[in-house]
């Protein structure tokens, strides 16, 4: 079992999100054609004021009026795309298959980064919970994709305190790792691909075309 | 949860096409708007959207009915696209009578949300995409399908026929002589600088401000003109009902009636959504991706006059004003600064409204909303309760409006709430304070 995810299940998993980025990507791209009036809309100058407005915290107005949610979105954010990348049990994973590796995390910092995903995920629940007005537009998907954004975090932390079963929890931990890698391109979460491109786009919208601020 | 009900409005034009429908009907209409009108953008920011509820804040709807969720931005695209995309084929009339009364009623388009969303998502098309199905169903409130009628068949919003429209102007002729000897409303002048279009209800309602702008112009000395012909109104509500083709019938007449008198550019009145019709909506639909010749709308045109000093300013108003920003010229087009310059240089005592520029709460008459007519004026005076509150605040005793739509809608909400204020046009300020020389005086 082990052999096989640590493996063959690894490599599926890269591929598949890889290859599903790569599908969305050319998919946007060719129904942007379609959409008339997007590239002639395009502009590089407003998609970067936009986006820089954007990916900058409390660089615009709903990020300040709701300082609460930018605040945990961004160390959730920031936490969950850095964090594994510069894991040292990633890393050493790596390094072991492939004989290459990058610089790592202390043992320390990746367990914090850890919690402040895990922290932050309950935040997104309990505010997807209480408040009315986001509880009208959630369905169960919602709750998956939190839970499937969360598991690899909490699996990987059991694996790393030894929790449990240390064999086990790291078979559950790399397949909740794989499921998440594999669903990004195809649920909600590929908002991680849109996002630049929405963006972009009603920044070019607002600032090339309507000569107005988009923050 | 215990949200309170929608009150049941009756409207013929919902209430007697739903009769007419079956899921089937629906499902055809549905199918071929999703898979061949719309493309990258609808699929994207349905993908998207993460259900994060961040663009809430934005609606004035959903801050003036007590944070009720039906009335956010995410929560009108579930109640109408996610379940249009659940269920296609299996739609009952009954809910797509829902869906007008949301998207035609209950969202004025005014694109405040698209600030508020961290992805950057247009609710606003997308409302107008379910709007787009409505219409092509026949689903539209009576009263703003009646202007649309009258758009496709008559080329103006109001059913007014060439001969009122030639006899008004005439009139309002005579009225500007009477005060400014050299007023003129030149009609079909072939190479003027000017091509100045006004919106229908102006010859039908509100006459008299074509004779102040024919003042305006001589005080100024502009090489205006206006068209005799089909093409001076400049509005168009069939792009807010849906009804696609006629909105591009409608531009396409306007700029080629300025075309026609090989004008040097299009001068548009005090309107916000005429403005948006013809700068972007229908070039858009039209496949152009700037309109034929320069187009600018009145606020731009003031200021024009008033920096270059072809207007001077004798005496500045006195009474507290405020503004209403409209949202087509102010997040539409970046003119909030432009009319704070113009109010300045003509008004002592002003107040500016919090929040403000592309900040500002729409009135809640724009996106063809209050040309749904009196059965859903209740709703949308309700619906606005946030701008009562914002004018309020200023303490100011005119509102400047330089939108139409805002116009009505502003007064509609003075009454509504009891706030004792004015609205004026900017054009009215400037009948009060500018300069007129002597020797032009009647
Ligand atoms: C798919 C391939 C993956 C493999 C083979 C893998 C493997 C591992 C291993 C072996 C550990 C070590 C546990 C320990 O410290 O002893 C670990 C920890 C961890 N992994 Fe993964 N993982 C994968 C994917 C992911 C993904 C996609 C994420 C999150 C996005 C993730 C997040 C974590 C975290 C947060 C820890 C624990 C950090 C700590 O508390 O120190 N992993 N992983
Ligand atoms: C560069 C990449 C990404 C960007 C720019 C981004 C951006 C955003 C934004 C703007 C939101 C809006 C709501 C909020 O602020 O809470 C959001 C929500 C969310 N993101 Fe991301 N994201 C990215 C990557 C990811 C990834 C890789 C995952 C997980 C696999 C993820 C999981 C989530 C989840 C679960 C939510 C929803 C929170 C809720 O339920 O309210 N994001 N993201
Ligand atoms: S009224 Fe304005 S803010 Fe509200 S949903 Fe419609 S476009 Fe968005
Ligand atoms: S803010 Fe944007 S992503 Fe969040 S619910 Fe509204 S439309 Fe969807
Ligand atoms: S009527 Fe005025 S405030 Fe309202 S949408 Fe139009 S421009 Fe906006």
């Amino acid at each position: 079992m082990y052999e096989f995810v640590s493996g063959p299940l690894v490599w599926i998993a890269f591929i598949v999100f890889v290859s599903g980025m790569v599908y969305q990507f050319v998919t946007m791209l060719r129904s942007a054609r379609k959409d008339k009036v997007i590239y002639p809309y395009m502009s590089l100058k407003y998609s970067l004021r936009s986006l820089f407005h954007w990916m900058i915290p409390f660089a615009s107005r709903n990020m300040r009026d709701r300082y609460e949610v930018t605040i945990v979105t961004f160390l959730f954010h920031i936490c969950l795309i850095l964090g594994p990348i510069f894991l040292l049990a990633h890393i050493a994973m790596f390094a072991f298959a492939w004989g290459f590796k990058w610089q790592t995390l202390s043992q320390v910092a990746g367990t914090y980064m850890t919690i402040v995903v895990i922290l932050a995920s309950l935040f997104l629940l309990l505010r997807r919970l209480m408040m009315p007005e986001i509880q009208f537009v959630t369905d169960p998907s919602d709750y998956l994709l939190l839970a499937i954004a969360a598991a690899p975090f909490i699996t990987g932390l059991a694996a790393n305190q030894q929790w449990f079963d240390y064999q086990t929890t790291v078979i559950v931990h790399i397949i909740t790792g794989a499921v998440m890698l594999m669903l990004i391109p195809f649920t909600r979460l590929s908002h991680m691909l849109f996002f630049p491109f929405t963006r972009a786009y009603m920044g070019s919208e607002f600032g090339a075309v309507r000569n107005a601020r988009d923050w | 949860m215990g949200l309170p009900a929608i009150p049941i409005v009756s409207d013929p034009g919902l209430d007697e096409t739903v009769k007419g429908l079956t899921p089937e009907k629906i499902a055809k209409v549905v199918n071929r708007i999703i898979d061949s009108e719309t493309a990258a953008r609808f699929k994207v920011y349905m993908k998207t959207c993460v259900h994060c509820g961040l663009c809430s804040d934005a609606c004035h709807w959903f801050l003036s009915n007590d944070r009720d969720p039906r009335f956010s931005p995410v929560g009108k695209v579930k109640q109408t696209l996610w379940e249009i995309i659940k269920r296609k084929d299996s739609l009952d009339p009954a809910f797509l009578k829902e869906c007008s009364r949301i998207a035609h009623t209950e969202c004025n388009v005014c694109r405040r949300c698209s600030m508020y969303c961290p992805f950057g998502i247009d609710i606003a098309y997308l409302l107008m995409v379910v709007r787009r199905i409505c219409s092509e169903l026949e689903m539209v409130p009576q009263f703003l399908q009646d202007t649309v009628n009258s758009h496709s068949v008559t080329m103006n919003q109001m059913w007014v026929k060439q001969d009122e429209w030639i006899d008004t102007l005439q009139w309002q002729e005579e009225e500007a002589k009477g005060e400014i000897k050299t007023a003129r409303i030149p009609l079909d002048k072939e190479g003027a600088d000017v091509f100045y279009s006004v919106i229908a209800p102006e010859p039908k309602i509100l006459a008299q401000l074509i004779g102040n702008i024919a003042q305006i112009m001589a005080v100024a000395k502009v090489d205006w003109t206006m068209p005799s012909f089909d093409g001076w109104d400049n509005s168009n509500m069939a792009m807010y009902s849906g009804d696609f083709e006629t909105m591009g019938r409608v531009e396409r007449y306007h700029h080629e009636a300025a075309l026609k008198l090989k004008a040097r550019r299009i001068v548009m009145g005090e309107c916000g959504h005429a403005f948006r019709g013809a700068a972007y909506d229908g070039p858009k639909w039209l496949g152009w991706k700037q309109p034929p010749i320069p187009l600018i709308h009145a606020v731009d045109f003031y200021h024009e006059l008033i920096t270059t000093g072809r207007i001077k300013i004798a005496r500045k108003f006195k009474t507290p004003v405020t503004v209403q920003e409209p949202c087509n010229i102010v997040r539409g087009r970046g003119l909030g600064k432009k009319l704070r310059e113009i109010i300045a240089a003509t008004c002592e005592d002003f107040t500016p409204p919090y929040p403000d520029f592309e900040h500002n709460y729409c009135c809640g008459a724009g996106g063809g909303v209050i040309n749904c007519g009196p059965p859903w004026k209740t709703s949308r005076v309700k619906g606005n309760e946030v701008k009562a509150k914002q004018l309020a605040e200023t303490k100011a005793k005119i509102i400047i409006t330089p939108c139409h739509n805002c116009h009505s809608g502003i007064e509609d909400i003075i009454s509504g709430y009891k706030l004792g204020m004015h609205v004026k046009f900017f054009s009215e300020i400037l009948m009060e304070v500018m300069e007129i020389p002597d020797e032009l005086r009647a």
